[in-house]
């Protein structure tokens, strides 16, 4: 029993380090892929050579980070065979089919553009590469579309008939199980969390360019646009993830139990709880600084409502609280950080100092990496705030897994852990060297056959003949002009 | 009309996709320490480039088809092969993140340069080998593997773990015949003759220990009336392999590739013709895992409608990059 216990939880473990680890890649890919669809539109639209050289600045990014996100993508459609067997069983007749159409609708439509996109701007001519590259983008949109439905449904399972056997079965509508309760409101949050995220990167990279020369027409460029998404954005992302809290709350309770740190229920109106330490042996929030009611009044709108806490879910079906309540905090908290410099960059934007605003710059750089934590922080709240359940309220995270012996899933996590971390490590090294890199004029794309002689005569004036860093000499000698 | 039979047909042809199409940038990626550091290997890895990724993404539909399609078969064939899976997960990481990284990182080249090749060749080997664990036979109890996590090593697992390593070899070395020009392309054929002779030499140690492996595949193969089939296949390999040699030896540019193709369909057929009806061999057959008509109709519709934009859409991207490449890349 022991033996079995330990299999499961490591391959909890192995399950949530693989797919944090690849989140982080789609987060980024997303937001992206639309970024550089905007970019070369406005390229095309305006023929500004700025929008070029800002397209092929990223896209360079964008091919290691794809490539990133592919290979730890693949490893995610085999993790629901290798470690959670009785899971893909039971629930394979119902969710394996829309992860057939993710493969069949998004998966092939990134991968067959994507080598256009990024060598055959000279193949193809401007329009279709145009084209080519909104169909990557399009595929990274509907990759999450069918892959949130997926999980919303493991949250919010409808439209299933039970088998005799044990399965999940399809009802009579596959619209019911696509459309389930809470997948609107998850696509919303998600994508939205992407396009922040990237917009964090954007313009994070913007202003440290800004702080190092603040006439960079082209770091410029990147960071009022990363401002104005973040201005935009950032409200609206606070009223969608508002939105999926209520419906959070309809459905899984006992997960906003735990966001909010309430083992006890309050019938008279319950407090926001701020900030404090929760602990479940005692089953009371410790040094909790909260303000009275607030809870029911953001979660029920009536300061008197009464909220139900933990004290009404059977043990057995409790979620673990620290994880969530802390978790939650940090991606709220990063949310409206995130809203604070959106505002800042508005004031400075009104008063005509968004590129000379050191302060402004130092912030936006320090929150240059925010998104990533704070979609892993909200990631880590809603996955962990749903358990004891894979398939919620019908199938324990307990019953799921495959029946291995603890040694062979804990070689594999150890293997995922070392792999993940040197691979991975090294291409985030890779991507902040390019980001290192100032945007400038003359910017070279994404070439196969890096260091060839001949290939990038026709792109960028005899940059070639230095070896170690080739990208280096047309700007060195831009600036010694 | 029969889903379960329609969906074997799908899963079979993603399959054979992949093996057609990632065989060839596997391949490559076992025979890059043969080619010299500089314009050979700089060629070699242009002319995958722009389409592995895609070629990769028919794993994954091989895998989610067969989630979807088959859920049993797969919630007992992966745990079957777990350490396989995983290294050839891995494996593919490696060699995936290899193709960006190499070029990013002039200074450690020559270790990305291995991980192309180390990711190349595990994935290769343990393809093999997943598709022999599951040909000797699965252990199940009820709906689950029953087996322990070593079971999938035996000496015929090895044996078709190599025979796919040869015959991803020889599909590599052919594409860089077609694929390349002057002394990489004459180096690419001595490698493609070298790997001819392993693959075709495999490929008969291994369809011979599959027939005495199990009665079962023994009477397949020689019994009547699939004999009256099944004698075409080694007599069109032997006519296969003779086209491929001599096109080799004549200098034929383009041919060789598909004929290597021809002995992967081949093989395939003879795969089919060993398991059908079964999905996991004496044990589970396509019907009994199969997920009910609701889903395999709703996906259904899906590939019909998808499958043939995927293949124009990926037929474009090759044609886009079509022709000789060089070590400057396409420009």
């Amino acid at each position: 029993m022991l033996q079995e216990l330990d299999a499961i939880l490591l391959a909890r473990i192995q399950f949530a380090f693989t797919v944090s680890f690849h989140f982080i890649f789609p987060a980024f890919s997303i937001g992206l892929a639309s970024y550089l669809a905007v970019l070369e539109g406005l390229w095309l639209k305006t023929g500004e050579q700025r929008y070029h050289d800002l397209f092929k600045y990223w896209v360079k990014i964008f091919a290691v980070a794809f490539a990133m996100g592919v290979v730890s993508g693949i490893v995610m459609s085999y993790q629901f065979g290798t470690n959670w067997a009785v899971f893909s069983d039971r629930a394979g007749p119902v969710i394996g089919p829309l992860m057939a159409y993710e493969v069949l609708t998004a998966f092939f439509l990134e991968a067959g553009f994507l080598g256009v996109m990024l060598f055959g701007m000279e193949k193809v001519g401007r329009k279709l590469h145009f084209a080519a590259t909104c169909m990557v983008a399009l595929g990274t949109f509907i990759s999450a579309f069918w892959i949130l439905s997926v999980n919303s449904w493991m949250h919010t399972p409808t439209g299933f008939v039970m088998g005799d056997n044990g399965q999940f079965l399809p009802g009579e509508s596959w619209w019911d199980i696509v459309f389930n309760p809470s997948f609107p409101y998850r696509l919303v949050h998600t994508v939205i969390a992407a396009y922040l995220t990237t917009a964090f990167a954007v313009g994070g990279v913007g202003a440290w360019h800004l702080l190092k020369d603040r006439t960079n027409a082209h770091a410029r460029t990147m960071f009022s646009m990363a401002m104005w998404m973040a201005a935009l954005v950032a409200p609206v992302q606070i009223f969608a993830g508002d939105m999926h809290g209520l419906n959070t709350l309809e459905h899984q309770p006992a997960k906003v139990m735990a966001m909010e740190g309430h083992y006890r229920s309050h019938p008279e109106g319950a407090p926001l709880i701020l900030f404090g330490i929760p602990d479940s042996e005692a089953e009371t929030v410790s040094y909790a600084i909260e303000i009275p009611k607030a809870s029911s009044l953001i979660l029920k709108h009536d300061p008197d409502a009464p909220l139900a806490g933990l004290d009404t879910i059977p043990e057995e079906d409790r979620p673990p609280v620290g994880i969530v309540f802390w978790s939650f905090r940090v991606m709220v908290g990063i949310g409206f950080a995130m809203l604070g410099i959106g505002l800042w960059s508005l004031v400075a934007r009104w008063r005509g100092r968004l590129y000379d605003w050191r302060w402004l710059h130092r912030g936006a750089l320090a929150m240059a990496p925010s998104g990533f934590v704070a979609v892993l922080a909200g990631w880590i709240t809603t996955e962990v705030g749903r358990q004891p359940w894979t398939v919620y309220g019908l199938l324990r995270t307990a019953d799921s897994a495959s029946p291995l012996d603890a040694p062979a899933v804990a070689t594999s996590l150890v293997a995922f852990v070392v792999v993940y971390f040197a691979v991975f490590g090294a291409g985030t090294w890779y991507i902040l060297k390019l980001m290192a890199k100032s945007p400038h004029p003359g910017e070279r794309g994404v070439k196969i056959g890096e260091r060839g002689p001949i290939r990038t005569a026709g792109i960028t004036p005899g940059p070639t003949q230095n070896p170690g860093d080739p990208d280096s000499l047309p700007r060195n000698r831009k600036e010694a002009e | 009309m029969d889903l379960p039979l329609i969906w074997a047909f799908i899963i079979a042809f993603a399959v054979f996709a992949y093996v057609v199409m990632d065989g060839f940038d596997l391949g490559i990626g076992v025979l890059f320490p043969g080619f010299a550091v500089g314009e050979e290997r700089d060629s070699a890895m242009n002319s995958i480039a722009p389409v592995w990724d895609g070629n990769e993404t028919w794993l994954v539909l091989g895998g989610g088809g067969l989630f979807a399609a088959f859920p049993l078969a797969y919630a007992v064939v992966l745990p079957a092969t777990y350490p396989l899976i995983i290294a050839m997960l891995l494996g593919l990481v490696f060699r995936g993140v290899a193709f960006e990284f190499r070029w990013r990182d002039p200074a450690h080249r020559a270790f990305w340069d291995l991980a192309f090749t180390g990711g190349s060749l595990l994935a290769a080997m343990t393809q093999g080998m997943i598709l022999g664990a599951l040909l000797q036979g699965i252990e199940i109890d009820g709906r689950n593997y029953a087996g322990s996590w070593w079971n999938w090593l035996t000496p015929y697992t090895l044996l078709t773990g190599l025979g796919t390593v040869a015959g991803y070899a020889l599909l590599g070395s052919t594409w860089l015949v077609w694929k390349l020009e002057g002394p990489a392309q004459d180096h690419a054929r001595r490698m493609a003759f070298r790997a001819a002779i392993a693959t075709l030499a495999m490929l008969a140690a291994v369809s011979l220990y599959t027939v005495f492996l199990d009665a079962q595949y023994f009477d397949r193969w020689f019994s009547m009336p699939s004999v009256l089939f099944a004698a075409n296949v080694p007599l069109l390999t032997a006519i296969i392999a003779f086209l491929l040699f001599r096109g080799l030896a004549k200098g034929w540019e383009v041919a060789p590739f598909w004929l290597s193709l021809g002995l992967f369909f081949l093989g395939m057929a003879g795969l089919g013709l060993s398991m059908y009806p079964y999905i996991v061999p004496d044990q589970i057959t396509i019907w009994d895992a199969a997920a009910p008509d609701s889903s395999q109709v709703f996906m259904l519709v899906g590939v019909a409608i998808t499958l043939p934009l995927i293949l124009a859409y990926t037929g474009w991207a090759y044609w886009v990059f079509r022709g000789k490449v060089g070590h400057e890349g396409y420009h």
